[in-house]
């Protein structure tokens, strides 16, 4: 295929036109728990929506407003996520989705990859549901971000990894893209975990 | 219908016209320096004035020389900003008054003035794109350097009253200056109608070359040439002339000149039969700019629930060529400044697309758009977050 006729990977191009497990709004989807994430005004927003039995994810659907990488990340989470324990999927970052996705420009991985988040926080509805709230986050983990669903944990997280600054953190994490309300305190933050792990 | 290559993106760029290849390909061979005295530089000399009577001619310039080559729309803004930037900052007068709607060429020289202490003021407009007449009368203050404000918008392609708004410029005794590079060679333009100072041209919008413009600069005007060494364009612009560049631009302004009310009369019939038929496929759509005032091969449409970018590749795939307002296909993580502007909410622009014809645009370019479009639309709208019917009832 010449090189030049899309813009992103192959399997982004064959998600983008046949999305996997897309609600059909025909359709009934008895759903145990969903997420959303994201926000119209930026651009993407994307809904998870997971059948559970006994912690592991059988069933999906996913609804997206965003761009083609919005849409084949988001297509692509919810083919690998089927049978998986609700733990393992809650680890899954952005790079991972771009990796099986052959690549994506860097500027898309920081703003499209927004299925993590809608997932994380299905799940986190699901074990609020079943009185486990926060398991899989630690007890004390603090929702900084509400947007996407990120917590003081989760900054700590990026900056372990490698977060130096509020640019790094967003690319990690994404944080503070949507309503950018959190930035301050997110900084803050920031700016202890590096003086702890740096 | 089977696949066809559909172009509606000629806002951004046009093809050369057959006729522009041609006398190009025989103007590669016209490489003496238009500077030479001697006769090959002579005869280079005349082909490059020639051009220069076809350019002002289809901007309605009495004279030639009031015509400045540059390498385009970009080096003619800003060529206007940094001669106001040398004058403001020796002067009285340091503000400038442009609008919320001008290209990035304009709206970051504006940027940079105001960075070096200048006055600027961006111009608000209404719904359609138009200039908000009673703020320009209320900023038009004595210490007014520069009035700038494009004769027609790229993105929506609303046509602005520049007669009127450079006629208050002169009488606030601030120079006028028109980004009239998407006006030109689709409607009227007369810099002595409009009487402005200053007006901004590009040639490959017009089917010519890319890399060549032109600033009319009315005689008097000042003007601080950006790029200095020798006396070509009479010291405001030097550089080896780019003979092919203006070769060519004079063969399209010619020709642009010779049809211009048959061609813009048959693109407007078939934008708005574009517009009408899409309007009619596809619900809670909102066509954004102004009626009327309006360029006639520009359309500019948002599709609720449907993202700009995710439209456009689809588009794309089925070999038809758009532009959209999205954040995602900007680069940056903000919507059309112009939609935005014109009181259209983030949820329209990111879902806005730009159809904007051309002289090799038909009738079966249009059925086929037509055709493909609505079950994209249908497509995206159905595995969406974001409800159709919602975000238009917001518009």
């Amino acid at each position: 295929m010449d090189a030049f006729q899309w813009l992103y990977s192959d399997t982004v191009k064959d998600h983008f036109m046949n999305p996997r497990n897309v609600f059909n709004p025909d359709e009934t989807f008895a759903a145990d728990a969903e997420g959303i994430v994201g926000n119209i005004k930026c651009g993407d927003q994307m809904m998870f929506m997971l059948k559970i039995d006994d912690d592991v994810i059988s069933d999906v659907r996913w609804k997206t407003y965003g761009c083609a990488s919005a849409i084949a990340s988001t297509s692509m989470l919810s083919e690998s996520i089927k049978g998986m324990k609700i733990r393992q999927a809650y680890g899954i970052k952005p790079a991972d989705i771009a990796a099986k996705l052959g690549g994506l420009p860097e500027n898309k991985i920081h703003c499209s990859v927004l299925g993590d988040k809608a997932l994380r926080a299905a799940i986190d509805q699901y074990l609020d549901k079943q009185g486990r709230s926060g398991e899989f986050k630690g007890e004390d983990a603090v929702v900084i971000c509400n947007c996407l669903n990120i917590t003081d944990k989760d900054i700590e997280t990026a900056v372990k990894a490698g977060a130096r600054d509020w640019h790094q953190l967003q690319e990690a994490t994404k944080i503070g893209t949507v309503c950018g309300g959190c930035k301050p305190r997110a900084e803050e933050l920031l700016h202890e975990y590096v003086h702890i792990y740096s | 219908m089977s696949q066809r290559f559909v172009y509606m993106d000629y806002n951004a760029t046009t093809p050369l016209r057959p006729e522009v290849k041609e006398l190009m390909v025989e103007a590669l061979d016209v490489y003496a320096n238009a500077s030479s005295m001697h006769e090959s530089g002579r005869r280079a000399r005349a082909e490059i004035e020639k051009a220069r009577a076809s350019v002002a001619a289809l901007i309605g310039a009495r004279d030639p020389s009031s015509i400045v080559f540059t390498s385009g729309g970009s080096e003619s803004n800003n060529t206007v900003f940094m001669t106001m930037y040398d004058i403001g900052r020796k002067g009285q007068r340091r503000k400038i008054i442009t609008t919320a709607i001008e290209h990035p060429c304009v709206m970051n020289s504006a940027a940079y003035l105001a960075k070096e202490g200048f006055t600027v003021v961006y111009l608000p407009v209404d719904g359609y794109g138009r200039v908000d007449m009673e703020a320009y009368r209320r900023e038009l203050t004595p210490d007014t350097l520069l009035v700038s404000v494009m004769a027609a918008n790229n993105e929506i392609g609303t046509i602005e009253d520049i007669k009127t708004i450079a006629s208050l410029a002169k009488a606030a005794g601030a120079y006028f200056h028109t980004d009239a590079t998407q006006a030109v060679g689709k409607i009227p333009v007369s810099v002595e109608d409009w009487g402005v100072d200053y007006l901004t041209l590009s040639c490959h919008k017009i089917y010519g070359p890319k890399g060549i413009g032109a600033l009319y600069v009315r005689s008097r005007a000042p003007v601080e040439p950006l790029i200095r060494g020798g006396h070509q364009e009479n010291g405001a612009r030097a550089g080896t002339y780019n003979n092919l560049g203006i070769i060519g631009f004079g063969k399209a302004a010619e020709l642009a000149m010779a049809d211009l009310p048959s061609f813009s009369a048959r693109l407007r019939g078939l934008r708005n039969s574009l517009r009408d038929r899409l309007v009619a496929a596809i619900p809670h759509v909102k066509v954004n700019g102004h009626p009327t005032e309006v360029l006639p091969n520009t359309l500019n449409i948002s599709f609720p629930g449907a993202e700009g970018e995710s439209i456009l590749l689809s588009l794309d795939l089925e070999g038809i060529r758009v532009s959209t307002g999205s954040a995602c296909a900007s680069g940056s993580l903000e919507p059309s400044h112009v939609l935005i502007a014109t009181g259209v909410g983030p949820e329209l622009a990111h879902g806005s697309i730009r159809f904007s014809l051309g002289r090799y645009t038909s009738e079966e370019d249009v059925s086929y758009i037509v055709e493909k479009l609505p079950p994209i639309i249908e497509r995206l709208r159905r595995m969406s977050t974001v409800s159709a019917v919602e975000t238009a009832a917001t518009a």
